[in-house]
């Protein structure tokens, strides 16, 4: 029977596995889960897709019922922000003004929106959406015949287009980079997404940045989205989807290393001892790649959150794993396995135009990642050559006459761990 | 409300009494049955809700599509008894049903 304290900082998804992980690895002492929004730990990703459009009840958003914190005893404080670290007394102050005293500190603190930073921007009718809060901003709004411009092409802003769209708005979409999803993919899977949105009646602007915001003077609470051709796109409503900004201010300001995100180890511990991060905010080694990387994914949260538990309990769990992704866009479902960053040949497996399809990248022949649309088991396949370091050739990753599941070439079971997928710089 | 029995992989059995329309992932999940994580939210796309069904209930449940066939490929212990149980949605056919959680799972 332990005595000893866990303070988590960030109720979301990270937040929540801590606690949760704590229990499952055994850790007997108190936890207490801090977050600054006043409701129990939910997940994200359904607040651009399945809850945005109204098909999902709010309380099957939530991680655990609230009954669940109290079973397993894990207290937690909401609406509560953190003001600020003492590492010399392993203690934290409550804007509130209350103190707390931890002996393991986990800083689960996540990331916010990045904000456009255009004049107008502060405009009532500009949305983010980020937070259970953002969502029901939305709502009212979100109706049919509608006007909605969304600002950027990544995740959130196709998932809120399609929504939009199959809900009867009038939707553009200006998208800053030459195709959407410019950084997490590669063009040819960009230009699918942009091919299917327009045909789904969404217009689309690539290469195009928003210089303004500005109140359309001739019809009451419109807005005019100013493009930078000139452009003045009439809205009801602005949602912008930019980005996140990792949440390290409290970090850094306790003196812990940040270098894009909040510097970790495998295990998830940071440069002061009995502090921890995980999820959104955490800058991490990932050995399978041998670089660092800060995700933002659930798998990243739940997985590297289980290793700070782990390592909190004493138990050797580093965090080794594939990253894997996923959005969900009308009849679509792309599951990305890995990390494409560097590769220099992308294998296309089945065909584009039929919406069932799998893009592989390479780099000097080495899997580095897949793109699957409508596709699970190549995302399945690709995910266990990653993890157990296959090998594959572009030959018979194209050739669909060779079922997903036996792609891996054979008798090639040598692990490439030691080699990994190391890349010399990555964009 | 369906009747629905987890048994975990020391043998620990509970009942759980599922109202029709929602997946044994959901209602494991809102009763703290152990053994179902459910990352994903129940979108097919983690394959942490797996469950062996009790051999006399598989051939009752609806038949698997291609994802949760593939999705399963990333469970250590598949069998032909294996569903995910985001997959299964409690209906009256299903009242008594038996599912197992796998020991690597939690």
């Amino acid at each position: 029977m332990t005595t000893e304290t866990v303070v988590i900082v960030g109720g979301g998804q990270a937040g929540a596995q801590s606690a949760v992980s704590l229990r499952q690895e055994g850790f007997t002492g108190r936890i207490v889960l801090i977050g600054d929004e006043p409701v129990l730990p939910y997940q994200r990703p359904p607040l651009s897709k399945t809850y945005l459009a109204g098909e999902l009840a709010k309380e099957r958003l939530f991680i655990k019922p609230a009954a669940f914190y109290d079973k397993v005893n894990i207290e937690h404080m909401l609406g509560q922000a953190v003001n600020a670290i003492d590492s010399s007394r392993q203690q934290i102050s409550l804007k509130g003004g209350q103190n707390l005293s931890y002996d393991h500190l986990i800083l689960a603190t996540g990331g916010r929106v990045r904000p456009l930073s255009c004049p107008g921007a502060s405009h009532s009718g500009v949305h983010y959406l980020r937070t259970l809060a953002d969502v029901e901003a939305m709502q009212g709004k979100f109706t049919a015949g509608a006007r909605l411009v969304v600002i950027g092409g990544g995740y959130v802003g196709l998932e809120t287009a399609a929504v939009a769209v199959k809900h009867g708005l009038k939707v553009t979409l200006l998208v800053a980079r030459p195709t959407p999803l410019g950084r997490v993919t590669s063009p040819e899977v960009g230009k699918f997404f942009e091919d299917v949105h327009r045909e789904a009646g969404v217009t689309l602007c690539c290469n195009t940045e928003v210089k303004a915001i500005e109140d359309d003077v001739d019809n009451g609470r419109a807005l005019a989205v100013v493009t930078d051709s000139g452009y003045r796109v009439l809205a009801d409503m602005v949602v912008v989807g930019i980005g996140l900004l990792p949440n390290v201010e409290l970090a850094a300001a306790a003196g812990i290393a940040c270098d894009d995100g909040i510097v970790v180890d495998e295990y998830g511990r940071t440069s002061i001892d009995n502090i921890y991060a995980a999820g959104d905010c955490a800058n991490h080694p990932n050995p399978i790649y041998q670089r660092r990387m800060r995700l933002e994914s659930v798998q990243n949260a739940v997985d590297q959150s289980k290793a700070v538990a782990a390592t909190i309990c004493g138990k050797d769990k580093p965090y080794a794993q594939v990253p894997w992704f996923w959005s969900d866009q009308y009849d679509l479902k792309l599951q990305t396995a890995g990390i494409n960053s560097g590769y220099d040949q992308a294998v296309v497996r089945g065909d584009i135009a039929s919406r069932s399809f799998a893009v592989f990248y390479l780099r000097k022949g080495r899997l580095l990642a897949v793109d699957a649309i409508n596709r699970p088991a190549e995302f399945v396949v690709a995910r266990n050559i990653l993890s157990k370091g296959l090998s594959v050739s572009a030959e018979r990753l194209q050739d669909e006459s060779i079922p997903a599941k036996a792609l891996p070439d054979e008798h090639t079971e040598e692990p490439v761990k030691k080699e990994g997928l190391s890349q010399q710089q990555v964009a | 409300m369906i009747k629905v029995t987890y048994i975990e992989s020391d043998g620990t059995s509970r009942d759980v009494n599922v109202e029709e329309g929602v997946n044994l992932m959901d209602a494991a999940l809102d009763n703290m049955v152990p053994g179902i994580d459910g990352d994903c939210g129940g979108v097919c796309a983690c394959a942490t809700c797996h469950v062996h069904v009790e051999a006399s209930w598989i051939d009752k449940l609806k038949p698997m599509d291609e994802t949760e066939d593939a999705m399963l490929e990333l469970t250590d212990d598949r069998n032909e008894s294996s569903r995910l149980g985001c997959q299964i949605i409690a209906t009256p056919e299903l009242d008594g049903l038996i599912v197992y959680t796998p020991e690597g799972q939690h």
